[in-house]
């Protein structure tokens, strides 16, 4: 497998005072080019750490992330987050919002009719052209964390980050909305690391799951690749023995070998 | 402050219009088309305007009761419109040196706060920015603004005076330490809040300082800088009064102690009434201006 993005022997310590907790611990992942991988587990094991570590975000105790062979230790827009809360400025509309990003990004490869074309662009593949002069504050969420995505592709990401993306949803918009992650993953082909606690989000939309023991000292406890063909559909999937085993097994390593101690 | 002025202008107007108030609403329901949404906004203005203008009215006839008897030490309103009748009627008169219309005087006192204020607004904003970013100028620089703050403005006049030997920066120099602080500490305390979401954003964007400035510390922390810039105006044209007083020339801070040495009472409440007005006119326009700028900011 060639490594595109590598996450190399990582721990990650926190210091408080005299308190130190060690939240991760040996971390090794190698994601290939176009791959959608999740990580899944109980809140609280790290799994937004460690996504912060590879946006760089956060910076790592031990170990470091590899892009392309390139250590990364900064954040940039070559690995794009699409955050929880979907993170939009609330004083620019949602055009403005998405080309903040690209003006950066393409200060010097693209015009700027280029950039506007480019920004409308990506709101359309979201489907979200139609509120380019909203703000936020007048769409609603499902429609927030489109223009994040949105945001997030149209910096050209190699790496798009999702930090729960789809977790402050209500179940049909989350539906919908990962119908359309999947598709837009169909047609540009990104490469995805994606943080969720959502066992049927994580089986339905990756090619491999990761699954992290709990917290603190969390480590890799077992990654389970998904052998369902592309383009998957959520009702077929509902009873097809691979996906269902997939489930299964996933729901086994959360509820059984590491059951959230505190959840109780 | 503004209590008495307020009571001689409306003297003359007040009693004809609480009236007048009445017919509007009545009628607004005649025309027939739009006479709904025309007696609703009639009904909310009269609500809005009246209550007021009742107040009013009542507290200048108890005015003129209590001031009427001779030997009054203060002018009953009706006396307040006669003896300064031509310097509301007439504001922009120069006959040189201290002897112009209340339009200069005020124009005077509004251009030394222009100044002030702008100087104070522009290096308030700076410091605040500073204060709020770096917790080691905050560490600094904090307890020194706390003890400054409370420094009453014209404590402030005789060391500018000393320094600038000069009046009009040395008046200037007043309003703004004494606009200063209110601007400091909220731009502080804005910068301080802003979420990390929005500092995550700018850093996967890949902001350069001066852009994550202007184009997210600024708007993210306007409501709170307008709050500190609000009561900065309202502070400085509190402290331009007093500082005119003492360093006299043309203003309207100087005009009413003018007038007290020459015992012109009328001319004091007159003055009074502009700069209640003013001020008030001067803390709309800032928090409009508010309103305007953080459009959308505080509507999450």
């Amino acid at each position: 497998m060639q490594a595109y993005l590598k996450l190399d022997h990582i721990d990650k310590t926190f210091t408080r005072g005299s308190a130190t907790t060690e939240v991760l611990k040996d971390i090794n992942l190698t994601i290939e080019k176009g791959e959608y991988v999740s990580i899944i587990g109980h809140s609280g094991c790290g799994k937004s750490t460690l996504l912060n570590i590879v946006a760089g975000l956060t910076g790592t105790t031990n170990g470091c992330v590899l892009l392309e062979n390139r250590e990364v230790n900064s954040p940039g827009p070559d690995r794009a987050v699409v955050f929880q809360n979907h993170s939009l400025l609330p004083w620019l509309t949602v055009y403005e919002n998405v080309r903040l990003g690209v003006d950066k990004v393409f200060a010097k490869t693209k015009s700027r009719a280029e950039r506007d074309a480019w920004v409308m662009h990506n709101l359309s593949l979201v489907q979200m052209a139609h509120a380019r002069d909203k703000r936020p504050s007048e769409i609603s969420g499902g429609m927030k964390q489109r223009v994040g995505i949105a945001r997030a592709l149209a910096m050209e990401p190699k790496v798009l980050l999702l930090d729960e993306p789809f977790g402050a949803l209500d179940a049909l918009t989350r539906a919908h909305l990962q119908d359309s992650v999947m598709a837009l993953h169909q047609k540009l082909g990104n490469t995805i690391l994606m943080i969720t606690h959502d066992v049927d989000e994580a089986v339905l939309l990756s090619d491999r799951i990761v699954m992290m023991t709990n917290g603190p000292s969390a480590r890799i406890g077992e990654v389970l690749e998904v052998p369902l063909a592309r383009p998957r559909k959520r009702l077929e999937l509902a009873t097809n023995p691979a996906y269902l085993k997939c489930r299964q097994r996933v729901l086994e390593f959360l509820y059984e070998r590491h059951s959230f101690v505190e959840a109780a | 402050m503004s209590m008495p002025a307020m009571k001689t202008e409306i003297t003359p107007v007040a009693i004809p219009q609480t009236p007048s108030a009445a017919p509007v609403v009545s009628i607004a329901p005649k025309r027939v088309p739009r006479a709904e949404t025309y007696a609703k906004m009639a009904k909310e203005a009269a609500v809005r305007v009246v209550p007021p203008l009742i107040v009013v009215a009542l507290l200048l006839v108890v005015w003129e009761l209590i001031c009427r008897r001779a030997g009054s030490s203060l002018p009953p309103p009706s006396k307040v419109f006669k003896d300064t009748k031509e310097l509301i009627l007439d504001p922009f008169f120069d006959h040189g040196g201290i002897d112009k219309g209340l339009f200069w005087h005020l124009s005077a006192s509004l251009q030394r706060v222009a100044y002030g204020y702008s100087l104070a607004a522009i290096a308030g904003i700076a410091l605040g920015t500073l204060v709020g970013q770096s917790v080691w100028a905050m560490r600094g620089l904090d307890p020194l603004f706390q003890v400054l703050r409370t420094i009453p403005p014209l404590a402030w006049l005789p060391l500018s005076l000393a320094a600038f030997r000069d009046g009009q920066p040395s008046a200037i120099f007043v309003i703004f330490i004494t606009s200063v602080w209110p601007i400091i500490i909220n731009t502080a305390v804005g910068i301080r809040n802003i979420p990390q979401d929005y500092r995550n954003v700018a850093a996967v964007v890949q902001l350069n300082p001066l852009e994550f400035f202007t184009k997210i510390m600024i708007p993210a922390a306007a409501p709170y800088i307008f709050t500190g810039l609000r009561i900065g105006i309202g502070l400085s044209w509190l402290a331009i009064v007093a500082a005119e007083m003492l360093i006299g020339g043309v203003g309207i801070g100087f005009f009413i102690w003018d007038a007290w040495n020459s015992s012109h009472i009328s001319e004091i409440i007159l003055a009074l009434f502009y700069v209640g007005i003013i001020g008030f006119l001067l803390d709309r326009l800032i928090a409009g201006l508010g309103k305007v700028v953080t459009r959308g900011t505080a509507a999450n």
